[in-house]
């Protein structure tokens, strides 16, 4: 059905429908006698009138319109496109978990509760903090709320004039806006010639007035900071926290610990390290984990385990208050403890490995071809800088003739330090023979920059629509179908 | 090798050989020795998918769930049907298993769902735009305010003092970061007093924001302050249950120039409190302060109609620490849940399970009410939830309740102070054969 | 191309001096960087803003960069045209002007650079 092109609006008959009610067998209220008629809505909300056979041809065939990891290789940089269990979503499916209120007493939940403990435990473990709240909704929410505890210790401890936050260049645009929401000023230092921390430029920007320093390792660049540690001391050493942004945790799972490496606080992506779907831009779940110093600030309760059974705590002494309602993400954090009891304590330190062999491998053999920038052995991504012969072509060139070969092209244009930045992230889910077709696709299309350039500028051609007027869509923008 | 992964021996091998090390240990040299972890990682090794399956669907077993205990618990959260349609549309991969659709040429199903879940957004609200979903309804009011104030710059905020407490710390949390407060404006007899509110309004408010129905379910007359917010050149505000909107009237027609609220009652399952979604939508003067992502539609070089994200100067990828929300993954998922729900449904059966809501939350009240032992605490018109007086302390009502296998409702005393107030929720999915046998129930755990 | 009588500030906006009263608008070098511009956000009349505080902003589909005042002024005209059609900023940079101001400090425009000044400076950073 690659050419059905209708909107679920245009099915719409007067007096079609797609569902039923059952005869509530009680007495019709009279709406405008109960309400007054100044209350009531005038005109009916202009909702499709549809059967449900046509419902589920509409969705079933917008589905087609879309290329998902089950379908093939989804190198986002920064993204973790690795496999998501089947599993997983059977047992979220369960009835037992589903139809639970967030309101019910404690007696009545205890098997959701030990779910939430045992991830609270396991992501505890993983990441060597000392306590983890699971509330935040997604990893720029766990962002928001680590820098709220830094800024409410801070308060606590009388140093409000700490108002900076300080961000390598390299850093995901989040950092900066969720500094800006907890109501930080930022400052952003330049990065090294290695695409890691400067140092220097790191000693001359903290100061009296350094609320903490924000950083993922390994890097955007997929580097991993190895002066972590004289990174820790100089800012601890000036009064300042470490936050740590968990998007890059699939290198380090049961190898380094950001909680060994002087981070007090951090979130974790579930959605990335831990395997559950993204759903087409969510829902995540970006837990948050900090050091003992911190656990009075967390924004809500976590979970713990008495004589009568798992509970939650009271809030946190100094608790920043809660970023969300009710207890967070629960159908995803169900996932990601069905991926944890899969992976188990040795499968994950087997899933960082593969997935860093992936990366360098997909490093070394593209590098004839494309620019690397920076050479030394990296961690679950890498950044390559356009094509070596580019006779015009560019990265967004390159990324839009990759669709044609088959796959979903990396993360482009981003980091912004690198030019014509290509960020690839395999992960450890994709095997060799389709590392391999990847690379033969980028060599192909290396070649085919050389050769027949056209190519290039006019990918894709084999997709459902070609290249799509942005300017337009954004100049005059049309949100709705009325 | 765990079922999740590939990779032979051998393969490992070849692919070491290529990078020119020896062993998958030397990927990590780099790393100084004395941050290398060197446990093992404080849980049990890997488990076979049929252990899995034991560990967890035992744990499913152990909760109580609404299928096993009647409940009539709301209080943000509501128990309406989910056509069967839904589920089994989510588990399509090919929407479940994409990312944001940051590539709109293979990502034009995804896109196209958002553009129409805005459309329908948008239908219901009354109002000209709407993004593709935030976390929930309670952070959707916390960006609404944002957005006030990056309009007018105002740095306070009113919230009528029944709005649903967690939407009420949500709000706090994230103004008190940002140097910016709410105050609340006192109800009477359980609505917004306008006289109060008039005395509040002055040139530092950048918004008011009002929950309606509110927290007691009560359906507040917005449209009779709208004038005198805007007169003040406040933003009106709507926290708007979009259930509800198929009876009343929205929030483009009162006048509120931002509508937020939480969507879980479209299509989505209770789930112990998450995933849900907060809808957005407001005027088209306001669109470009909007949080998150917005679909647009447009043509392709062959003058196609495709969809793409639009308006992304606004986002944090490209405006970083001036960006309107820090918001990324939004609850994508959850909107598709939204969309598949308002297309099923359609135009009539919004109203339908409102009305039925309606009627059947009306026989509820009657019923309990009936022999004077129970008391309704307000005497306004109410949609789908209701505050009752209980003789005795509502939380022992609860407790003997649910020895009969009932989530009676909520317990009011953390918000009320008072012990003797419960509060209701009935949705369409109830059967009045239930109700009697609850009433019947609630009436003889006070004579107990 | 830097167009002649206008003077220049090195965040790439220009004013078109007259009596008290300026026009101001960004220059072709900087509508050119930008790209496709897609939106304008203007200032709201009245509004007295300092030098080089941000007055506004100029939206292309993957950036959005702030203008900023080349010299303190109260804004007495907006170019309501930019509204609906942003892509004016494109078509020619010189005529379509963003504001009028009313110019509150005129010893600030000896601060900027005539077209040679600001022509060279566009010359250094473009070998930079």
């Amino acid at each position: 059905m690659n050419n059905y092109n209708a909107l679920i609006i245009d099915h719409s008959r007067p007096g079609r429908r797609g569902y039923t009610l059952r005869n509530t067998e009680v007495d019709q209220i009279d709406l405008s006698e109960v309400f007054g008629s100044d209350l009531l809505r005038k005109e009916s909300a202009e909702l499709p009138e549809v059967s449900e056979p046509e419902v589920v041809r509409h969705f079933t065939n917008l589905s087609k319109k879309n290329f998902a990891v089950d379908e093939g290789m989804y190198p986002l940089g920064s993204c973790t496109m690795k496999y998501n269990p089947k599993i997983n979503e059977e047992v979220a499916a369960l009835a037992g978990f589903n139809n639970v209120h967030p309101l019910q007493p404690m007696s009545t939940v205890q098997g959701s509760l030990e779910v939430m403990y045992g991830l609270q435990n396991a992501l505890k473990s993983i990441s060597g903090m000392d306590q983890v709240s699971l509330l935040p909704s997604a990893g720029s929410q766990g962002e928001l709320a680590g820098l709220m505890i830094i800024k409410a210790y801070l308060r606590e401890n009388n140093q409000q004039y700490r108002n900076k936050i300080i961000i390598p260049d390299s850093s995901h645009g989040t950092n900066p806006a969720s500094a800006t929401m907890a109501g930080f000023e930022t400052i952003t230092i330049p990065s090294n010639e290695n695409g890691t921390v400067d140092l220097q430029a790191l000693k001359d920007a903290v100061g009296e007035d350094t609320a903490g320093f924000m950083l993922t390792n390994p890097n955007t660049l997929g580097l991993f900071e190895t002066d972590i540690l004289e990174i820790a001391e100089i800012v601890h050493g000036v009064g300042g926290l470490l936050y740590y942004d968990g998007a890059n945790m699939n290198a380090n799972l049961g190898i380094t610990r950001p909680g060994d490496m002087g981070f007090d606080v951090l979130h974790y992506n579930l959605h990335k390290t831990f395997a559950t779907p993204h759903g087409g831009g969510g829902p995540g779940s970006g837990p948050i984990g900090v050091k003992e110093k911190l656990v009075d600030f967390l924004p809500g309760h976590y979970i713990e385990k008495t004589d009568d059974g798992y509970t939650f705590s009271d809030n946190p002494k100094h608790t920043i208050g809660k970023v969300r309602s009710f207890h967070g993400n629960f159908g995803v954090m169900l996932k990601a403890y069905s991926y944890i009891l899969s992976m188990g304590s040795d499968g994950l330190v087997s899933a960082s490995q593969l997935a860093v062999l992936n990366a360098n491998y997909l490093k070394e053999s593209l590098k004839e071809d494309y620019v690397l920038p920076i050479k030394s052995v990296c961690k679950h991504e890498f950044v390559l800088s356009g094509l070596i012969e580019a006779n015009g072509a560019s990265t967004l060139d390159i990324a839009k003739r990759m669709m044609d070969y088959g796959y979903h092209p990396m993360t482009i244009y981003f980091p912004l330090i690198v030019e014509e930045a290509m960020m690839i992230e395999p992960t450890e889910t994709e095997t060799k023979e389709t590392l391999d077709g990847f690379i033969i696709a980028l060599k192909e299309i290396a070649e085919e920059a050389k050769t027949s350039p056209e190519k290039l500028k006019e990918a894709p051609i084999s997709t459902l629509v070609r290249r799509l007027d942005e300017v337009t869509a954004a100049r005059k923008p049309i949100l709705t179908w009325k | 090798m765990h079922p999740y992964l590939a990779h032979t021996q051998e393969e490992i091998k070849e692919m070491l050989e290529r990078i020119g090390l020896e062993n998958i240990e030397d990927l990590f040299s780099d790393i100084p020795s004395e941050i290398l972890f060197k446990e093992k990682l404080d849980f049990p090794v890997g488990k076979s998918e049929l252990e899995i399956r034991d560990i967890l669907y035992k744990l499913a077993s152990e909760n109580k769930s609404t299928l096993e205990y009647t409940s009539f618990l709301g209080g943000g959260a509501y128990d309406h049907y989910i056509p069967a349609i839904i589920p089994q549309l989510l588990l399509r991969q090919e929407f479940y298993t994409a990312y944001t659709p940051y590539q709109p040429e293979i990502s034009q199903g995804t896109l196209q769902a958002i553009f129409e879940y805005q459309s329908m957004i948008c239908e219901l609200t009354g109002l000209q735009a709407s993004n593709a979903s935030l976390y929930d309804g309670a952070t959707a009011a916390a960006e609404a305010l944002f957005m006030a104030y990056e309009a007018n710059k105002r740095k306070t905020f009113i919230i009528n003092d029944t709005v649903n407490p967690e939407t009420k710390k949500v709000i706090k949390t994230y103004l008190d970061f940002k140097g910016l407060s709410y105050v609340e404006a006192k109800s009477k007899d359980g609505l917004l007093d306008i006289d109060n509110l008039k005395e509040m309004l002055d040139s530092e408010v950048g918004a008011v924001l009002v929950q309606s129905p509110n927290y007691y379910g009560l359906v507040e007359d917005v449209e009779a302050i709208a004038d005198l917010v805007h007169k003040n050149k406040s933003l009106l505000v709507q926290s708007a249950d979009p259930i509800s909107l198929g009876l009343f009237k929205t929030p483009g027609e009162i006048g509120a120039d931002i509508a937020v609220g939480e969507g879980q009652v479209l299509g989505n399952t209770l789930n112990f409190g998450g995933p849900y979604l907060g809808y957005i939508a407001c005027t088209k003067k306001l669109m470009r302060k909007l949080p998150g992502r917005i679909v647009g539609k447009t043509e392709d070089l062959d003058g196609k109609r495709g969809f793409v994200l639009t308006l992304q100067a606004r986002e944090q990828h490209i405006r970083r620490e001036r960006a309107t929300s820090n918001i990324t993954s939004n609850q994508a998922l959850c909107a598709l849940a939204a969309n598949i729900y308002m297309a099923v449904m359609g135009k009539q059966g919004i109203q339908d399970v409102a009305k039925q809501c309606v009627d059947l939350s009306y026989y509820t009240a009657k019923a309990l009410t009936a022999n004077n032992n129970f008391k309704m605490k307000y005497n306004t018109p109410f949609f789908r939830e209701f505050v009752i007086e209980t003789p005795i302390k509502a939380a022992d009502l609860l407790e003997k309740m649910l020895e009969k296998k009932f989530y009676a409702g909520i317990d009011l005393e953390p918000y009320t102070g008072s012990e003797n107030e419960l509060m209701i929720a009935v949705t369409e999915k109830m059967t009045k054969e239930k109700i009697d046998c609850f009433v019947k129930e609630m009436e003889a755990c006070i004579n107990e | 191309m830097v167009k002649e009588g206008l003077l220049y500030a090195k965040s790439h906006e220009w004013i078109e001096v007259d009596g008290k009263e300026g026009k101001v608008g960004i220059s072709d070098y900087a509508q050119h960087l930008l790209g496709d511009i897609v939106f304008v956000e203007l200032p709201e009349e009245d509004a007295e803003i300092d030098k080089e505080d941000s007055f506004g902003v100029v939206e292309s589909v993957k950036a959005a960069s702030d203008v900023y005042m080349p010299v303190t002024g109260k804004i007495i005209e907006i170019n309501e045209e930019l509204e609906d059609e942003p892509e004016l900023l494109n078509k020619d940079a010189y005529k379509n002007f963003i504001m009028k101001i009313e110019i509150l400090d005129e010893s600030q425009l000896d601060d900027l650079l005539t077209k040679e000044q600001y022509e060279a400076y566009i010359e250094t950073i473009e070998h930079e």
